[in-house]
């Protein structure tokens, strides 16, 4: 087993995958099915729909499965190490650059430019999320369990976990029966 | 000792720690939808829930983490851990968020094949969607406010329609318009301070009326 070529697969299509989730998934198909052969397509495509059954980032996912299958729980640590270390240590590393010139105003304008900038992105996750939604379960129940969550997470003060325990309950019990 | 890791003491002893492990595990097992449906769950942990930072510190490392690739969630969880205990917290706290998930790929699969057209799932999946649409639509909310409370509420307006439609209608990637931010934040005070220079000047000259 080469370990080098494991990490490297995995290494590079997280590197690339800019965006996320979706956008590294064809780059690790591109690496696991046709570069290093460690699946078929139709395994890769299996693995994919397996995934979506638990929660969590889809790379770990796919990186603790094929990791595992190559190579067993080596194989594992080897594909998640490629798949979070590199990101996570830039982040970090980026981070304790800006705290230390917290205090200059240029780092102050930086923080100041930033916000406008996270508020249009979740504004447009928003929409986009919001949009999935009514395409998956129409717009009743999307606007439904919305005003329910809010009033639970705004008025009511409940934690978000037990709010989204509550919808698991509902989508399990209830709306599964109705799609 | 890790410059970050010591602008906020952190308690002795394993508290933190457990702290830390719980509020991973729980985003690590409720992140159903992908990358951003853990974001309102990482702030609610580290904001309100612990007050391990600020709301802007959260929206700083954000910011900074979509101009990175790789998972979102991991690179939250791995900042968090190494704001709380260095290197070891970000351990710890990357461990405890993919841990679960990451062993049930492997051990549960055979459960998971079975399931993995399941109405059940479908279920919990559709019917979550909406709670992370209001989950991130807070957080929006606030942001906006966050921004007209920090540059003003016409510059916060016109930089935030200009993000706007840079990501809704011209589909630029969210890491060029963050870097975009990142480049012209460091002028933006000194800009900022002339602009109103040159409006005092000129309302001062409005009043004393034209030099003889």
């Amino acid at each position: 087993m080469n370990w080098w070529d494991l990490f490297w697969g995995f290494l590079v299509s997280n590197l690339l995958g800019y965006g996320g989730g979706p956008a590294s998934i064809p780059l690790m198909q591109e690496e696991i099915v046709h570069h290093y052969h460690w699946l078929t397509n139709s395994q890769f495509g299996d693995v994919l729909a397996v995934a979506n059954a638990l929660p969590g980032p889809i790379a770990t996912k796919i990186a603790a499965f094929v990791g595992y299958q190559v190579g067993g729980w080596t194989g594992f640590a080897v594909a998640l190490t490629a798949t979070i270390i590199p990101s996570a240590a830039a982040l970090i590393w980026f981070a304790r650059i800006l705290a230390r010139y917290r205090q200059s105003p240029a780092v102050k304008g930086m923080t100041l430019l930033v916000q406008p900038v996270i508020a249009a992105m979740m504004v447009v996750l928003t929409w986009e999320m919001g949009r999935d939604s009514v395409r998956a379960i129409g717009v009743g129940q999307s606007l439904g369990i919305a005003a329910v969550s809010l009033w639970a997470l705004t008025r009511w003060r409940i934690h978000p976990a037990l709010v989204i325990v509550a919808a698991f309950l509902y989508g399990g019990l209830v709306l599964s029966h109705w799609i | 000792m890790d410059k970050l890791a010591a602008e906020r003491p952190a308690p002795g002893g394993a508290g933190p720690y457990l702290d830390l492990v719980a509020a991973m595990v729980r985003t690590g097992l409720l992140g159903y939808g992908g990358g951003p449906s853990v974001i309102p769950l990482f702030r609610y942990e580290a904001v309100d829930r612990y007050g391990w930072m600020s709301d802007e510190e959260f929206g700083e490392i954000l910011a900074l983490a979509n101009a990175l690739p790789g998972p979102i969630a991991t690179k939250l969880a791995a900042y968090l851990g190494y704001r709380l205990k260095g290197t070891a917290g970000a351990t710890v706290a990357v461990l405890a968020h993919i841990l679960p998930t990451s062993i049930a790929m492997v051990g549960l699969l055979g459960i998971l094949y079975a399931l993995r057209h399941s109405k059940v799932v479908e279920g919990m999946i559709d019917a979550v969607r909406p709670v992370i649409v209001v989950l991130l639509g807070l957080m929006a909310f606030e942001f906006v406010q966050k921004a007209g409370k920090g540059l003003g509420s016409v510059p916060a307006l016109a930089f935030g329609l200009a993000a706007l439609a840079a990501l809704a209608v011209a589909d630029v990637h969210p890491a060029l318009v963050i870097l975009a931010a990142l480049v012209y934040g460091p002028f933006h005070l000194r800009v900022a301070a002339r602009l109103k220079e040159w409006r005092e000047r000129r309302g001062s000259r409005r009043r004393e009326g034209p030099k003889p």
